[in-house]
This record gives C-alpha cells, structure tokens and sequence, in this order.
C-alpha cells in the first residue's frame, strides 16, 4: 500500500476538562475528496486545526507526505502543501481581493510580479477576476468563502482544507461551489472537507469520515455512512436509530 | 499597464513633484521662525512614516518610539562630544542600536496577544528616559550641549543657516516615503498588511507572522533613530526632556493617524497639517503651556476618527466609499 498524503494517529485534543478530539486516526490518500462529517461540536474544526498547525494535539502524531509534522508550525506546513479554509471567513478585510490573494501566492514566488500573476491565474479559476480590484470587505458571503478557496488554492497546495466553504449559500452557489471543488480536484488537489449539509457533500466526496463526540465513528463510501445506524442516531438521535 | 502599475507610477510622479516644489519653497521663505517649522514638519512626516511602517502597516501600535528617536539622538551625540566621531556614523550606530533594541523589544511582545506590545512599548520608553535623566556619563538630566565646532557638513552643524537642515529633513522624508512606497509592492508589505488584518489568516498562508513583526519594528526603529540624530545635530543640544518624553512618541503616532493610519501619504499629508499647528499653538500658549496642545491634539483626533476613520487621505479616495453590496 502506498503511504498516504495525511494520516492523524491517535490524535487527542484537551481543552481543560473537554475533549475536543479522542483518539482519532485518519488517512486520506492523494487524489481522493475526502468529507468530514458530524454534529456540531463533534470536533471536525478542532482536528483541521491540528492538521494545520494551529496548536499542537495533547497527545497523538501527524504525518503529511511521509514526514512527522505534529509540532511543525502552521506557516511551516502550508509550505509542505496544507491549505486550509476557515469556517468562520478570515478575510484580509482592508486589502482588496487581488491582493488578499498574493499573500498567498508569495510562498511560491520569490518575485512580486510572478505572485501577482498567478493570483490572477487562480483568481480566474475560482470565477473571482471580476472581483479583483474590489475590497475583500465589499465581498458577499459566497464570494468572501470563495476568496478563502482562492487564497488557499494560491499556496500550491497538496490537500486543501475546506471548512464549511458551502455552509450558508443558497442552493445555486452551493452548486457553484461545489463545482469549483470538482474543478480543484481535477487539478490534482487532494480535498479534506467539512460539510454538514449531506445532499451537498455526499454525491462530492469519495469517502466520508464521521466525527462524533470527538470519536470517529465511521468511514467509508458516502452511501453506506449515511445508512449507518450509528450515523443516524448521532444525527437525530438515538429514537430513530432503533427503527432503522 | 494595469490600474495597479499606473496608481503605483502616479505616486511616484506625485512625490516627485512634490518634493521638487518642497525644495524650492526656501527660495521665497525666508524667515527663520517659519524654516524652522517647515524643517520640523519634514522631520515629522520621516518620522511618522517610519512609525506607520510598524503602526499602521504592520498593526503594531507603539507609543514609545521616543525611545528609539532618544537613542539616536544620544549616540551621535554622545560619540562626537567623547571621541570626536563624526555625526554621520553616530547617526548609523544610533540606528543599528534603535533596530536591535527594537527586535528585543519585540521577542518577548509579539508572540503575545492583545495589547502587550502597546503597553510594553510605553514602558521600555519611560525606562529609557530614566536611564538617560540619570546616566551622569550622558550628562543625565543636564543632558549634553554639542560644541560647536565650524559650520561644515562632514560635522552636520550649520549655525547662520537652517538652509542645510531643511535639505537635509527634505532628502530624510523622501527616503522614508519611498522606502515605504517600494515595501507597499514587496512581501514584506503584504505579509504585513495581512499580519495585520488577519494573522491566523496570515499564518495559515505560510506567513511567519512573528518574522514580520520583527522585521517591520526594526525597520522603524532604525529610521526614527535617523530622524534623533538629525534633531540632536538640528538642536546642537540634547537633554531627555528633550528628546525622550511621551510627546515625542505621541507626535510621530499622530500624523498617520490624523493622515491615515497604514497609508502611504496618510503620514505627509498629517505632519504637514498637524505640526505647524502645534508650533504655533506652543508659541501662542508660550512654553508654559506643556500639555495643553497635547489636549489639542486629542480633540483633533477624536473629531477626525469619529468623522473619517480611514484619516484625512480618505477624502482625496478614488475608491468609492466601502458600502452596499456590490452586484
Ligand atoms: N480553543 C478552544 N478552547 C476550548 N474549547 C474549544 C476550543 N475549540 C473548540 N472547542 C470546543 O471543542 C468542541 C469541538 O469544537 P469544534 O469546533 O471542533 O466542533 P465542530 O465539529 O467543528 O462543530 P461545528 O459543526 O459547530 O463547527 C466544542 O465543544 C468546542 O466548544
Ligand atoms: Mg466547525
């Protein structure tokens, strides 16, 4: 078997007496979309800031492309290729779009003309040019997640973090949106992503990991975690779970 | 060329008329009282544009940079009355010192969240003016009269004439802003704006965000150590009062505030509206009135970021105002 792009191994996350994350072990192979589900609380955000440095787990190792990255710092990590998305929108809101989208690219570009061309690159790519110029703080909520995906896809990622980037669209941007994750994979981008709406997120990913209580509870191909018994009943509880 | 390049070459014409237009004004000025307020009016705008580099570019908010103004003051100060080194080379020590004081400053402050920097700023300053008001060697309160020894400018002292100082403070503004002007198009510029706006944003993106703070602190305070020395020389005499009080920190913060905090003209266009008027307020309430153009400047302030919080360079804005839901 070849080594995966990600894998957590019992990875544990403590905050105080809460635990955020317990004993959680993914593996997500490159190439593959990748979704991660779960109730809210269940520590879907928790384990995407652990894989992308944002603190260190309590216990437990990470390990991107082969390497040990569990105590990399975040920055450090981006430049190994995990881009991430933030489920509450981190705009640079004084900067415009462009140029939110440069600082990006500048982890790849030594020069300033080479940042700026490919931000116009990826700018393209995600439907964004004719926003360029505007201030990121001008952006409607579906074009400021999707100034995350650009900023992130700017980095030259390897796997792409998305964290709710479809979660309170309308219908139509929703699929738009999960248009440009279709159009990112084909670019040989692995995506890791984090969606609660099932009737977006299943027919997109090729393998659902979900996410309870800080456990994982299961995996495996979208249409087999949605019937899972367990799965219903951390979603709607236990009642219906005796039914199914 | 795209819209970016033309504003970018528009600038650069603009600063380059300006400073031509600045450098022929002593032609027609030639009172003494008024040159003095114009060349402290250069000073402060280099001043306050090396401030806004850590302030308003980086968003690390100091109001002690009197410290690192004192310090280049002192050292060229000190090391032409003890050993005869020439203003220039103090000037350069002064602002090698400033930046490494500036980057131990910034160690311990800028993994912190929160208002440590700030606080930390205003301390470490009050701490240096004690040092110095005690520093017998430094002539502590006393402070240190430079001898005067023959109008030359390998000495940088001109006594019949503030012609040389102006010219001097003039080529100082212009480097700042057009260090300033070339940092806002490098990475150094944008990993600052977004450390900023954002920093786990920043971070996330592969931004050291610690390294940029520490960048952008050195850079200013190596420039506003320049901007001591050249005041030390300007004055002939230095004392802590002088160079090393809370005022002098308040009056390098000010213009780019006034101006606009973060932008390239935000700290010229303040110094040249906020200095003059504090020279003039000073001599109207007479050197007694120590804190009541401080209040003065507050008030402006206030009125200015409840009116226009972008600064006074927002009204000269091509962007339209940031409102609405464009479509
Ligand atoms: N920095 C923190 N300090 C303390 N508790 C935290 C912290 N971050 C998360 N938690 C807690 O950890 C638990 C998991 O939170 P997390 O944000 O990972 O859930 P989630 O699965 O992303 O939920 P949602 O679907 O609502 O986004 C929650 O109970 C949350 O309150
Ligand atoms: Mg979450």
């Amino acid at each position: 078997m070849t080594t995966p792009l990600l894998e957590t191994r019992g990875v544990w996350q403590r905050f105080g007496g809460l635990i955020a994350n317990s004993d959680v072990s993914i593996s997500v192979g490159a190439g593959e979309i990748v979704g991660l589900i779960g109730p809210n609380g269940a520590g879907k955000s928790t384990l995407f800031n652990l894989i992308a440095g944002v603190l260190p787990p309590t216990q437990g190792t990470i390990w991107f492309n082969g390497e040990n990255v569990t105590q990399m710092p975040a920055a450090e990590r981006c430049q190994r290729g995990i881009a991430r998305t933030f489920q509450v929108v981190k705009s640079f809101e004084t900067m415009t779009v462009i140029d939110n989208v440069i600082v990006g690219a500048l982890i790849r570009n030594e020069k300033m003309r080479d940042a700026r061309r490919k931000a116009h690159e990826v700018l393209e790519f995600c439907g964004l040019a004719p926003r360029a110029d505007k201030l990121a703080r001008d952006l409607i909520p579906s074009e400021k997640r999707r100034l995350e995906v650009a900023r992130a896809l700017a980095t030259e990622p390897k796997l792409l973090m998305l964290d709710e980037c479809l979660t309170g669209l309308t219908p139509l941007e929703a699929q738009s949106g999960v248009a440009l994750v279709r159009k990112v994979r084909e670019t040989g981008v692995t995506v890791l992503m984090v969606e609660h709406v099932m009737e977006i997120v299943m027919p997109l990913v090729d393998r659902a990991i979900v996410l309870n209580l800080g456990k994982k509870l299961v995996e495996g191909k979208p249409a087999d975690v949605v019937r899972h018994p367990e799965v219903i009943s951390a979603y709607l509880g236990d009642r219906h779970a005796v039914g199914a | 060329m795209d819209s970016f390049t033309q504003r970018r070459r528009r600038d650069l014409i603009l600063a380059a008329a300006l400073a031509a237009i600045a450098a022929c004004v002593p032609l027609f000025v030639k009172d003494v009282y008024v040159q003095n307020i114009m060349v402290l009016t250069l000073m402060y705008a280099a001043l306050s544009q090396a401030w806004n580099i850590l302030g308003g570019y980086c968003g690390q908010i100091s109001l002690g940079h009197a410290l690192y103004f004192g310090l280049g003051a002192y050292t060229t100060a000190l090391l032409f009355t003890k050993f005869g080194v020439l203003p220039w080379f103090g000037m350069l020590g002064g602002g090698i010192i400033s930046a490494l004081i500036a980057l131990a400053l910034g160690y311990p402050t800028f993994r912190l969240r929160g208002h440590y920097f700030v606080i930390a700023t205003i301390v470490i300053a009050e701490i240096g003016f004690l040092l110095f008001h005690n520093w017998d060697y430094a002539g502590a309160a006393l402070g240190i009269d430079i001898p005067v020894r023959g109008d030359s400018w390998a000495k940088f002292q001109f006594t019949r004439s503030k012609l040389p100082f102006y010219y001097f403070a003039l080529v100082f503004c212009c480097v700042a802003w057009f260090i300033t002007w070339w940092l806002e198009d490098s990475k150094w510029g944008f990993w600052w704006r977004a450390v900023k706006d954002n920093p786990d944003a920043a971070e996330s993106l592969g931004v050291v965000v610690f390294n940029s703070k520490m960048g952008a602190a050195a850079v200013s305070a190596f420039l506003t150590a320049i901007g001591g020395a050249f005041y030390a020389q300007f004055v002939s005499y230095i004392d802590p009062e002088s160079v090393m009080t809370f005022q002098f920190s308040l009056l390098m913060a000010l213009p780019a505030v006034l101006g606009g905090i973060g932008t390239l003209w935000g700290p010229v266009l303040g110094a040249v509206i906020l200095i003059p008027m504090t020279e003039l307020t000073r001599s109207f309430i007479g050197g007694s009135g120590r804190g009541v153009d401080l209040i003065l400047y507050g008030a402006v302030i206030v009125v200015i970021s409840l009116a226009r919080p972008d600064g006074l360079i927002g009204l000269f804005s091509r962007r339209p105002a940031s409102k609405g839901v464009p479509q």
